[in-house]
């Protein structure tokens, strides 16, 4: 049985995801199936359609821009993961899934053996924060093993403050 | 002959069944198909009196007409391409940078609204900024949720941003210059509350993006050429290419805006000025063979405006027996800040209840022939503002969604409702005491 990999993907933190599972790729002898996956957040789409709504149907529905927002955003979705295929430069599945970000990311990891994902918080500052909500989620609830790799240079020893 | 308690709950319930039908929309009727009968019925059985009807319909006429004249203003300004520009525009000025993207957004976003109305920003705005936030690489959530809250909270300043401030300025008895003037603080002040709140709420979602992004992978450098690069790095091209400013446009949305200023000094209805405007631009436009009539005609929603002649009379029906007595005993009557918050905070739970539209109407039938100016814009910001608490601009139709939602599995927006909580009251109490503060200033405003 081979291993499976899933490299979650976001907007810019992504390449650092995908080089990550380049050297994961690289170091191990067998070679994993490899799913890059996106997830959109459906409530941006149902948020837009609301606001039409709100124009209590001022407008025909045809032209709900909810919808509009929507498609476009898996077009996005899919050019993004092509893109990342391209990068990797290795055969990978894509995987666009949409719902709730965290859970949706949860449960792509199903049958997985390892979740390559990025910090996406306030790295500024190194901690708890440094942890946005989703990968919080992800990190606690994952299924499988979590590679958790900085998006930029990971931070230096140096940058430990001294204990009080 | 139907008077009393009986004709307070026909009028009622007609109401209620008129605006869960325009909110349902069943087999896609349009809202006016139920309003229309139902406002014949309120008129036959003399609940409303055909003389107070027709008053109704000559008070909403030049509100109404004003509505469809900026609707075709807006669309013809996005035939000309002027959204398309400004999303390209938008996306270049912002570098990249989401925050500077956010501030772009907002103030695209708030003069948008202020000037072509809160349609113009949902319809025609909401997805130009997605596709300009998705073309660059950023997460296009805190953009796309700036347009939907400053298409409401953003809606306050001039008579024409919002249908509810057309159906209330002729009973403020101001000036379209004096209108702006007395909103202009309380419209900057919702806005920085918005700001501020949405820099917090969505600090993860805009993060520069780290230096990583956009470079080569460590293992093929080599191989790569440059179409792929170009191709990774600017997904979008067509929108990345910024077309030429639609220059006439701004031209006549300009002098259309100075001629809303200059109506009250010549006494001229500034209706007329918006529809001097989208003349203009509708000849322009169909001489160049970019729009047709019949698109021309549909834009200018005629169902949607009969339905808000019907809506005014089905309204003047339940607030006209007891309704309205009860509804105005609860408001307060002097321009005091705690009265225009007072005022403020029922029309936002008002809206909140029904829409903000029909919560205009009964407001404005509840605050009496004569109202301090001063009460109506406290009651504009609070149906203004107010609908951004919850998503679609009203509690019922935000249950329904619920009904529909354990059938398709469509989301439950917890996090906007939550956004909703954040900006909602803050920005309530800002923009009425901005308000009470100019009022001051103007030495009272009588």
């Amino acid at each position: 049985m081979t291993a499976r990999v899933v490299a979650w993907l976001s907007e810019g933190t992504w390449h650092a995801v995908v080089d990550s599972v380049a050297r994961v790729l690289e170091a191990t002898n067998s070679s994993p199936e490899v799913v890059l996956l996106h997830v959109l957040d459906s409530q941006v789409g149902e948020a837009v359609h609301g606001a039409f709504g709100g124009l209590l149907g001022r407008g025909m529905r045809e032209r709900d821009p909810g919808t509009a927002v929507t498609d476009a955003g898996r077009a996005a979705a899919a050019e993004l993961l092509e893109a990342a295929r391209r990068r990797l430069g290795a055969p990978a599945e894509l995987v666009v899934r949409a719902g709730r970000i965290e859970r949706e990311v949860v449960a792509a990891c199903a049958g997985a053996d390892l979740l390559v994902c990025a910090r996406d918080g306030d790295r500024s500052r190194l901690g708890p924060h440094s942890l946005g909500h989703h990968t919080r989620f992800v990190v606690d609830h994952a299924p499988c093993a979590v590679l958790l790799i900085w998006p930029d240079a990971a931070p230096a020893l140096a940058s430990i403050p001294s204990p009080p | 002959m139907v008077s009393g308690v009986a004709a307070e709950a026909l009028a009622l319930a007609l109401l209620a069944g008129v605006l869960l039908f325009a909110m349902l929309q069943p087999r896609g009727l349009p809202e006016a198909a139920l309003a229309v009968p139902a406002a014949a019925v309120i008129v036959v059985l003399g609940i409303v009196s055909p003389a107070e009807a027709l008053r109704q319909l000559q008070t909403l006429g030049p509100t109404v007409g004003f509505l469809a004249a900026i609707l075709v203003l807006a669309y013809l300004a996005d035939a000309a391409g002027m959204f398309t520009w400004l999303g390209g525009f938008l996306g270049k000025l912002s570098a990249g940078q989401p925050v500077r993207l956010l501030g772009l957004v907002f103030a695209a976003a708030a003069v948008i609204t202020a000037v072509l109305s809160l349609d113009a920003t949902v319809v025609l705005l909401t997805p130009v900024v997605f596709r300009t936030a998705v073309s660059l690489g950023l997460r296009a959530k805190p953009h796309v949720y700036a347009c939907t809250h400053l298409a409401n909270s953003a809606s306050t300043l001039l008579p024409v941003s919002n249908l509810t401030n057309l159906l209330a300025f002729s009973a403020t008895g101001l000036s379209f210059l004096q209108f702006a003037a007395l909103m202009g603080l309380p419209w900057l002040a919702v806005i920085a509350v918005e700001y501020v709140a949405f820099r917090w709420f969505f600090r993860d979602d805009l993060r520069p993006a780290p230096a990583s992004a956009g470079t080569e992978s460590h293992r093929d450098e080599a191989h790569r050429d440059e179409a792929h690069r170009d191709k990774e790095m600017a997904p979008d091209k067509e929108m990345a290419r910024i077309t030429a400013p639609p220059v006439f446009v701004f031209a006549v949305l300009g002098i259309t805006l100075l001629g809303f200023g200059a109506s009250g000094l010549v006494g001229v209805e500034p209706v007329w000025v918006a529809v001097a405007g989208a003349a203009v631009l509708a000849v322009r436009s169909r001489v160049r063979g970019e729009i047709s009539v019949s698109g021309l005609v549909r834009e200018a929603s005629p169902l949607f405006c009969l339905f808000v002649f019907a809506l005014g009379i089905v309204v003047a029906g339940a607030t006209g027996h007891g309704m309205g007595r009860a509804l105005g005993a609860m408001l307060p009557t002097e321009p005091t800040f705690a009265g225009l918050l007072g005022v403020a905070l029922i029309a936002a739970v008002l809206a909140n209840v029904v829409n903000n539209l029909p919560a205009t109407l009964v407001m404005l039938g509840v605050l009496g022939l004569d109202p301090h100016p001063g009460l109506v814009l406290a009651m504009l910001i609070g149906v203004n503002v107010g609908p951004n608490l919850t998503y679609v601009g009203s509690l019922a139709t935000l249950l329904w969604r619920r009904v529909l939602a354990r059938r398709e599995a469509a989301p439950t927006l917890t996090e906007f409702l939550r956004l909703g909580a954040l900006t909602v009251p803050i920005g309530l109490l800002a923009g009425v005491a901005a308000l009470w503060f100019g009022l001051t200033l103007g030495g009272g405003m009588q």
